[in-house]
C-alpha cells in the first residue's frame, strides 16, 4: 500500500460531521480517570521540598531527622538521581530541573523529596529536612539579566551563535538570526517608519489539573507510571534515561489529561516519583499542589521586543526588523528563535531581519505554551503594523492585505509558502459584519493576524477489527480536547462504517510504537494521517479475505461503503460482503484482521488566523471589558467542526487573559508573589462574551484530507488584537502586556498630561 | 485521632473515617472513593471540587470532612438518574461544552445549583453564576450555550 | 475572599506571615450546640483555637500550612447563630449565616442593599455558600468586601465571651491585618444592622481587574439618608484595601452632607477619599492607582446610594 500523503479532494461521508464525542459520558459522570484519580495497593504519598530562594548554592542537605520520622519510607535528593545523561546537555537540564544539584536556580526549585505512608507524614518530614543554603544574587527580569552587571547564572555559559565566541560568561545563552534582503537599504526607501519597544510578562498555561502521577518501580528494574501528560512515550524515554532504566521495562499509561497547552510536554515530578518508588520499593503517588504548579512547572517566557517597520506611502512595507529577547528560566531554550521565526511570517517582505536572544533568569524552566513564542512576537509586530496603517491613513485590514504573504512568498524564516490562508482570513475579516458594527463611547476595535507552523512528527497507529466487525483504533497521541472524536470520524470515513462502529483508545507505551506527544497542533493531523493509512492497510486485508472466500483475483475486489464488492462481469452475481461478515469468518480465512501504520507525518501545513476584538475601556479606572470577539482561522479541513471551534475559542480566551491580566509577579526578593488562581487571574466566565468563529478550509496539500493543525494558532493574534482595540479605545498606544488596569490608567493619564 | 462521620452521599447512607483537619474533598476522594470532584487549586478559586451540602453549592476543598456529619452531600456521581443523564450532562456532551473535562463535574454541579434557583437565567446571570468555575479549554462559549439549552429543556420551553 | 492569607501578606512586609504551629498533637474539632458551650471551649483552649464559621478563610490558611490549629470550634450547629432576624431596632445576622442566605433574604436587601451586595461579592457562588460576614470581618483582611459596607452602615458586632456580652462598632473589630480586638474566649455571635429610616440607601463598589473572583484592589461603601427635600442628611463613607484596616472617612461624608450630591460635592467627596488613602504598592495595584480609583469609586457609590434613597 502506497503512503501518498497528497491531498485528494475526496467527497466525505463522516469527516466534517459533528457526532457526540465517544468519551463524553465518562466525563460528565465523574467516571473518567485523571492523573490524581488512580491509586495502587500499598501506595505511599510523595512530596517535594522546594527552594524558597531564587538563587542559592546548596552547601549541605541533612535529611537524617526526616528519615527517622515514623512512616517515612524514602527520602530522595540529587544523590539518588545521579547524572546518567552522558553529555546530553538538554537532558541534563531536565534532570537538574527535576532535582537541584549544587545550585537552586529559582524559587520553587526541587531540592529533596520524601515518600511516606500518608500526606500528613510526608508534609511533616519535609519540615525536618535541613538545607544549608548560600544565598546568591539573583535576576528575574529579562532585560536586567542581559546587562553586564547582572549576576551570572552559569559560569560556563558563553553566548552561542556569536562570532567570535565570547570569552566572558553571560546570561545570554544564544543568538539566532533570520531574514533576507537588505534591511538597511529597505529603510532608506521608507517614507513612514514606526519603531517601538514592547514588553510581555510571563504567563502560565493554567491547566486546571495539577501534575499528578503514580509511579511503581520494582527491584527487578521493571516499572509502571500512570501520569497526566501530553506525551507518555516521551515521558517514558526521558524518565528511563534519567533513571537508568530500560525503555521497554518502563510502561507508561496516560491518564485522562486535565489540560496541558504545552505545559505537560516535559517531565517535572515524574522522575522524582519513580526515584522515590525505587528507593522505597513501593508505589508512590505524587500530586503537585496549585502553588507548586505555578512556582515549579513550566510557564512561558517574559519578553522584551523591539520592532521597526518602514513603508512607502502607497502602503508597501519596504523593510521590517525585530530584536527579540526571551527569558527561558535558568536554561537554554529555542524560544527567542521561534519568536524570531514567526514575527513576520504573515507578510511578504523584500527586506526583513529578526534577531533572537535566549536569556537565562532565576525563574522556572520555561515550557511550551500553545504556539510557543509566537503570541509575544505577534503582539509587538501587529501593534506596529496597526500604528503604521494609522500613520499611512490606511484601513488596517487593507494595509495587511496589501502586504500579506501568499503562495510562492519566501517566508521571513526561510521556506517558500504553498497555498496559505492569511489572505483569505483577512478577506473574511473585511467582509465580516463585526467589522462594520457601530462602536460607542470609550469603545475601540482592534484586529490582528497570527501564524503558527504546526508539526507532524513520529506517529504509530493500529486498527484491529473485532469478531463482530466493530473497530478498535489504538493511537499513541493523547486526547487533550476531543481528538478521539476526530480520529473516530477518520477511521469511519476510510472503512466506510458508521461512527458508532469505531472505538478509539489511547494505547499505553507497551501497546504500540513510539508516538511524539500531542503538541505542535499535531494530534489530529498526525494520528489522523496514520489512521488513514492503517485503515487502508486493514482494507487491503479485508479485500484479500473476500477474494479468498470468493476465490477471485484480489484486483477484482474493491472496498466501498464498508463492504467488499466484486467488480467485473464474470462476478456479477456475487453479493457484496460486509465488514461484519468478513470479520465473523476471519478465523477460517487467515486469522485476525488488523491494519497498522507508522509514519513521520511530514507536511503539517502552516496556519494563519485573523482576529477582531471590540473593547470598552473605563477611562477613570483603566478597566477593559471585552465586548465582542471574532476568530477567523484556516483549518485546512475541519474533521469535527465543533471541536475546531472549541480550539479557536479556547485559544482566544487564553490570549485575552494574557493580554489583560495574567502575569507572574516576582518580588524584589525573587519570590513569586501570585502562585495561585486568586492572583494569577485567568479569565472567568463573566469576563468573556461569546466568541464567534469562522472556519476557513484551504486544504493542506500534504494531507490526504487537507487537514492542518488547528490547536495553537488561535492564541497568536489575541494579545495584539486586544492591544490594538485597547489602544484605539483609550487613545494611547499600549506596549506592555498584560494591559492591566493600573498600566492602562497610567498610560491614559500620561497621555492627558502630555 | 480519626473521627467517624455518618452522612448521606447521593442518597446513600455512608460512614467514613477521617482526620479532623481533612477536607471534605479529600474525604470524598480518598475515603469514600468518589473522585468526580477534582482538586484544581485547594483554595476555593477554581470550583473543580464543587458539590452541594444540604442543597447549597460549596467548594468541598473549603469544608472539613467532619462537617459532613448528618448532612446531605451531592456530587457529580449522583447527578444521573440511573442510565438517564441529567439534562445538563446531556447538553454538555451535545454542545461540546467540555474539552479536557477536568472542570466539567464542577460546572455541572454549579449549573444545576444555578438552575434550581433561577430556572430561566439570561446570559449574564449564567456567566456570573458560573464565575466560580474555571475552564481553561473552552473559553466558556459552549458551556454557556449548553446551560442555556438545558435550562430551556428543563423548563419545558 | 478565599485566600485570606495571601490577602494579608503585603501588609506584613516582605517576610512570610508568621506560622502558627501546633502546641502538639492532633487538631481537635468541636461543634457545640450553644453559644455558651462555644465560649467555654474557646476560653479553656490550650494552644491555638479558631472559630469555624464558613471556613473559606480558615481552611485556606490551614491547607497552606500557615496555621496549625489545636482546636477548631464549628459554630454552624448553634441555632441562634444560623438566623437572620428583623427586630424592632434593625437586623440581627447570626455569625454562621452564609452570604448566599443573605442574598436570598429579600427584606434585608430592601433595607441594606449595599451590605448584601458586598456579601455577595465575596469569592464565588461556592464560597458564598459557606462564607459569612462575621468571618469576613474577623479574618481582618484590609480588602474584605463586606466590611466597608458594614462600616458605612454603622453595623455593630455583638460579642460573647467569658465575661458576658458586649457590642462594638464593626470598624473597631480589626486592628491590623489578621488581628482583631477580640479577647481570649470571645467570639462574635452576630452583626446588628440599625433600623433604616425612610429615604435611605447604601451601596458598595470595589475595583477588581476581572469581573469576579478577585480581591478588591480598592473598595468603597457609602450609606446615606435624605431629608424631606432630598438633601443628604446623614452619611457614612468607608474605604477598603487602602490602609491596614478598613477606614471610616468622616471627611468624605461631610463633603456630601447638606448637599443634593451635586458635582462639586461629589468632587469634594472624591478628594476626601483619595486624601484618606494610606495604601501600599503590591501585586494587586499601586499606591497611585488605589488613591485615584478610591475617588472614582467613592463618587460612583455615593450616586448609587443616593439613587436608592430616592434622591434626584
Amino acid at each position: 500500500m502506497s503512503m501518498d500523503t497528497s491531498f485528494t479532494n475526496q467527497k466525505f461521508k463522516s469527516v466534517g460531521t459533528r457526532p457526540l464525542r465517544p468519551d463524553g459520558i465518562d466525563k460528565v459522570t465523574g467516571r473518567a480517570k485523571y492523573g490524581a484519580d488512580a491509586n495502587a495497593p500499598g501506595q505511599l504519598i510523595g512530596r517535594i521540598l522546594r527552594s524558597p530562594h531564587p538563587h542559592a548554592r546548596i552547601r549541605k542537605i541533612d535529611a537524617s531527622k526526616a528519615e527517622k520520622l515514623p512512616g517515612v519510607k524514602a527520602v530522595v535528593t540529587a544523590a539518588d538521581m545521579p547524572d546518567l545523561t552522558d553529555g546530553d546537555k538538554s537532558m541534563f537540564d531536565v534532570l537538574e530541573n527535576c532535582m537541584a544539584r549544587t545550585t537552586a536556580f529559582y524559587d520553587g526549585h526541587a531540592v529533596a523529596a520524601v515518600a511516606a505512608i500518608d500526606a500528613k507524614t510526608a508534609r511533616e518530614a519535609l519540615k525536618l529536612i535541613k538545607i544549608d543554603y548560600e544565598i546568591l544574587p539573583h535576576v528575574t527580569d529579562v532585560d536586567e539579566a542581559m546587562k553586564p552587571s547582572a549576576p551570572v547564572l552559569h559560569s560556563k555559559m558563553f553566548t552561542e551563535g556569536v562570532e567570535p565566541k565570547p570569552n566572558k560568561a553571560s546570561n545570554i545563552a544564544k543568538r539566532t538570526e533570520f531574514g533576507h534582503g537588505d534591511v538597511g537599504a529597505g529603510f532608506q526607501e521608507a517614507e513612514v517608519v514606526v519603531s517601538r519597544s514592547f514588553k510581555t510578562e510571563q504567563t502560565h498555561q493554567g491547566y486546571i489539573e495539577p501534575h499528578a502521577c503514580l509511579a511503581s518501580v520494582g527491584p527487578d528494574g521493571h516499572g509502571e507510571l500512570w501520569v497526566c501528560t501530553q506525551g507518555h512515550f516521551v515521558y517514558r524515554n526521558q524518565c528511563a534515561q534519567l533513571l537508568g532504566m530500560d525503555v521497554s521495562k518502563l510502561r507508561v499509561t496516560a491518564s485522562e489529561i486535565g489540560g496541558g497547552f504545552g505545559g505537560k510536554t516535559h517531565v517535572w515530578c515524574e522522575p522524582v516519583a519513580l526515584a522515590l518508588s525505587r528507593k522505597a520499593n513501593r508505589p508512590v503517588k505524587l500530586v503537585m499542589t496549585r502553588e507548586e504548579v505555578f512556582r515549579a512547572s513550566g510557564p512561558t517566557n517574559a519578553t522584551s521586543i523591539d520592532v521597526k517597520i518602514g513603508a512607502r506611502k502607497d502602503g508597501t512595507i519596504v523593510a521590517a526588523e525585530a530584536t527579540l529577547r526571551y527569558s527561558g528560566g535558568p536554561y537554554l531554550g529555542a524560544w527567542a528563535e521561534l519568536g524570531a521565526m514567526t514575527s513576520f511570517a504573515c507578510y511578504d517582505l523584500a527586506n526583513v531581519k529578526t534577531v533572537g536572544y535566549e536569556v537565562v533568569v532565576n525563574r522556572p524552566k520555561t515550557a511550551a505554551y500553545r504556539a510557543p513564542s509566537a503570541p509575544m512576537a505577534a503582539f509587538a509586530v501587529e501593534s506596529v503594523v496597526d500604528e503604521l496603517a494609522h500613520k499611512l491613513g490606511m484601513d488596517p485590514v487593507e494595509f495587511r492585505l496589501k502586504n500579506a504573504a501568499r503562495e510562492g512568498t519566501k517566508s521571513s524564516y526561510g521556506p517558500v509558502y504553498g497555498p496559505i490562508g492569511i489572505g483569505p482570513t483577512l478577506e473574511a475579516a473585511k467582509n465580516h459584519p463585526h467589522m462594520q458594527a457601530p462602536l460607542g463611547k470609550n469603545q475601540g476595535r482592534g484586529m490582528a493576524c497570527g501564524f503558527w507552523f504546526n508539526f507532524g512528527g513520529q506517529t504509530c497507529t493500529d486498527i484491529n477489527i473485532g469478531i463482530d466487525g466493530t473497530v478498535t483504533v489504538t493511537v499513541g497521541t493523547i486526547d487533550v480536547g476531543g481528538s478521539r472524536a476526530s480520529l473516530t470520524l477518520i477511521a469511519a470515513e476510510e472503512l466506510g462504517v458508521p461512527y458508532e462502529q469505531v472505538k478509539v483508545v489511547i494505547g499505553d507505551t507497551g501497546t504500540i510504537g513510539h508516538n511524539d506527544m500531542t503538541d505542535g497542533s499535531r494530534g489530529t493531523f498526525s494520528s489522523g494521517m496514520a489512521t488513514v493509512f492503517a485503515a487502508r492497510n486493514a482494507i487491503k486485508i479485508l479485500r484479500e479475505r473476500a477474494s479468498k472466500t470468493w476465490d477471485i483475483p484480489l484486483d477484482d475486489v474493491v472496498w466501498e461503503d464498508g463492504q467488499a464488492k466484486a467488480i467485473g462481469e464474470s462476478h456479477g452475481n456475487l453479493a457484496p460482503m460486509s465488514l461484519k461478515e468478513i470479520a465473523a469468518a476471519a478465523g477460517n480465512t487467515g486469522g485476525p484482521i488488523a491494519g497498522h501504520n507508522e509514519i513521520v507525518a511530514d507536511g503539517a501545513g502552516v496556519s494563519f488566523a485573523t482576529h477582531i476584538c471590540d473593547v470598552e475601556v473605563d477611562p477613570e479606572t483603566g478597566k477593559t471589558n471585552i465586548l465582542r470577539y471574532t476568530v477567523i482561522q484556516d483549518a485546512g479541513k475541519a474533521v469535527h467542526p465543533t471541536y475546531v471551534e472549541g480550539q479557536y475559542q479556547g485559544g482566544a480566551a487564553q490570549g485575552i487573559g494574557w493580554a489583560l491580566n495574567e502575569e507572574y509577579i516576582y518580588g524584589k526578593d525573587g519570590r513569586l508573589q501570585n502562585a495561585g488562581f486568586l492572583d494569577y487571574r485567568i479569565p472567568v466566565c463573566s469576563d468573556l462574551p461569546f466568541i464567534d468563529t469562522v472556519i476557513l478550509e484551504i486544504p493542506n496539500p500534504n494531507h490526504p484530507y487537507g487537514v492542518r493543525g488547528v490547536g495553537e494558532t488561535s492564541i497568536v493574534p489575541p494579545l495584539a488584537a486586544v492591544g490594538n482595540a485597547v489602544s484605539n479605545a483609550a487613545g494611547v498606544r499600549m506596549t506592555h502586556v498584560p494591559m492591566s488596569p493600573p498600566r492602562i490608567l497610567k498610560a491614559i493619564d500620561g497621555a492627558r498630561t502630555n | 485521632m480519626s473521627v467517624k462521620v455518618s452522612t448521606t452521599i447521593n442518597g446513600d447512607q455512608i460512614d467514613f473515617i477521617c482526620e479532623p483537619d481533612e477536607t471534605l474533598l479529600d474525604a470524598l476522594r480518598n475515603r469514600v472513593g468518589l473522585t468526580g470532584a477534582k482538586e484544581g487549586c485547594g483554595t476555593g478559586d477554581c470550583g473543580a471540587c464543587s458539590i452541594t451540602i444540604d442543597g447549597r453549592l460549596v467548594c468541598s476543598c473549603l469544608a472539613l470532612g467532619v462537617e459532613a456529619e448528618g448532612r446531605e452531600i451531592e456530587t457529580v456521581e449522583g447527578m444521573a438518574d440511573g442510565d438517564k443523564l441529567h439534562p445538563l450532562q446531556r447538553k454538555f456532551i451535545e454542545h461540546a461544552a467540555l474539552q479536557c473535562g477536568i472542570c466539567t463535574p464542577g460546572f455541572l454541579i454549579a449549573a444545576r445549583a444555578l438552575l434550581s434557583r433561577n430556572p430561566d437565567p439570561d446570559e449574564e446571570e449564567i456567566r456570573f453564576g458560573l464565575a466560580g468555575n474555571l475552564c481553561r479549554c473552552t473559553g466558556y462559549d459552549k458551556i454557556v450555550r449548553a446551560v442555556q439549552d438545558a435550562a430551556r429543556e428543563m423548563r419545558g420551553a | 475572599m478565599p485566600s485570606a492569607l495571601i490577602d494579608l501578606t503585603p501588609f506584613h512586609g516582605p517576610k512570610e506571615p508568621a506560622k502558627i504551629k501546633h502546641q502538639g498533637g492532633m487538631m481537635q474539632y468541636e461543634a457545640p450546640q450553644t453559644t455558651q458551650a462555644a465560649v467555654a471551649l474557646l476560653a479553656k483552649a490550650k494552644g491555638n483555637a479558631y472559630v469555624l464559621a464558613g471556613g473559606s478563610d480558615l481552611l485556606v490558611r490551614m491547607k497552606g500550612g500557615y496555621i496549625e490549629p489545636d482546636l477548631v470550634v464549628d459554630i454552624k450547629r448553634i441555632k441562634a447563630m444560623c438566623q437572620v432576624k428583623k427586630t424592632a431596632s434593625g437586623w440581627t445576622i447570626g455569625a454562621a449565616v452564609s452570604c448566599a442566605e443573605l442574598g436570598e433574604t429579600k427584606a434585608l436587601i430592601r433595607d441594606w442593599p449595599g451590605v448584601v451586595e458586598a456579601a455577595n461579592l465575596i469569592g464565588s457562588k461556592q464560597v458564598q455558600g459557606r462564607c459569612t460576614i462575621v468571618g469576613n470581618m474577623c479574618n481582618a483582611g484590609p480588602a474584605a468586601d463586606s466590611v466597608p459596607a458594614m462600616v458605612a452602615a454603622g453595623a455593630m458586632a455583638q460579642i460573647a465571651g467569658p465575661k458576658g456580652k458586649r457590642s462594638i462598632p464593626v470598624e473597631l473589630v480589626a486592628i491590623g491585618p489578621g488581628k482583631t480586638s477580640l479577647k481570649k474566649g470571645e467570639l462574635v455571635e452576630a452583626i446588628v444592622l440599625p433600623k433604616r429610616p425612610a429615604r435611605s440607601g447604601d451601596a458598595y463598589l470595589r475595583f477588581i481587574p476581572r469581573s469576579e473572583m478577585d480581591i478588591a484592589v480598592v473598595s468603597c461603601g457609602v450609606s446615606l439618608s435624605l431629608d424631606a427635600k432630598g438633601m443628604v442628611k446623614d452619611a457614612r463613607v468607608s474605604l477598603g484595601a487602602v490602609a491596614p484596616t478598613v477606614l471610616l472617612v468622616p471627611d468624605a461624608a461631610r463633603a456630601i452632607i447638606g448637599t443634593s450630591l451635586d458635582e462639586a460635592a461629589l468632587e469634594k467627596l472624591g478628594r476626601a477619599c483619595s486624601a484618606a488613602c494610606r495604601p501600599i504598592d503590591d501585586k494587586r495595584g499601586t499606591i497611585e492607582f488605589r488613591t485615584k480609583v478610591a475617588a472614582v469609586l467613592g463618587k460612583r457609590a455615593a450616586k448609587i446610594a443616593f439613587g436608592r434613597a430616592g434622591g434626584k
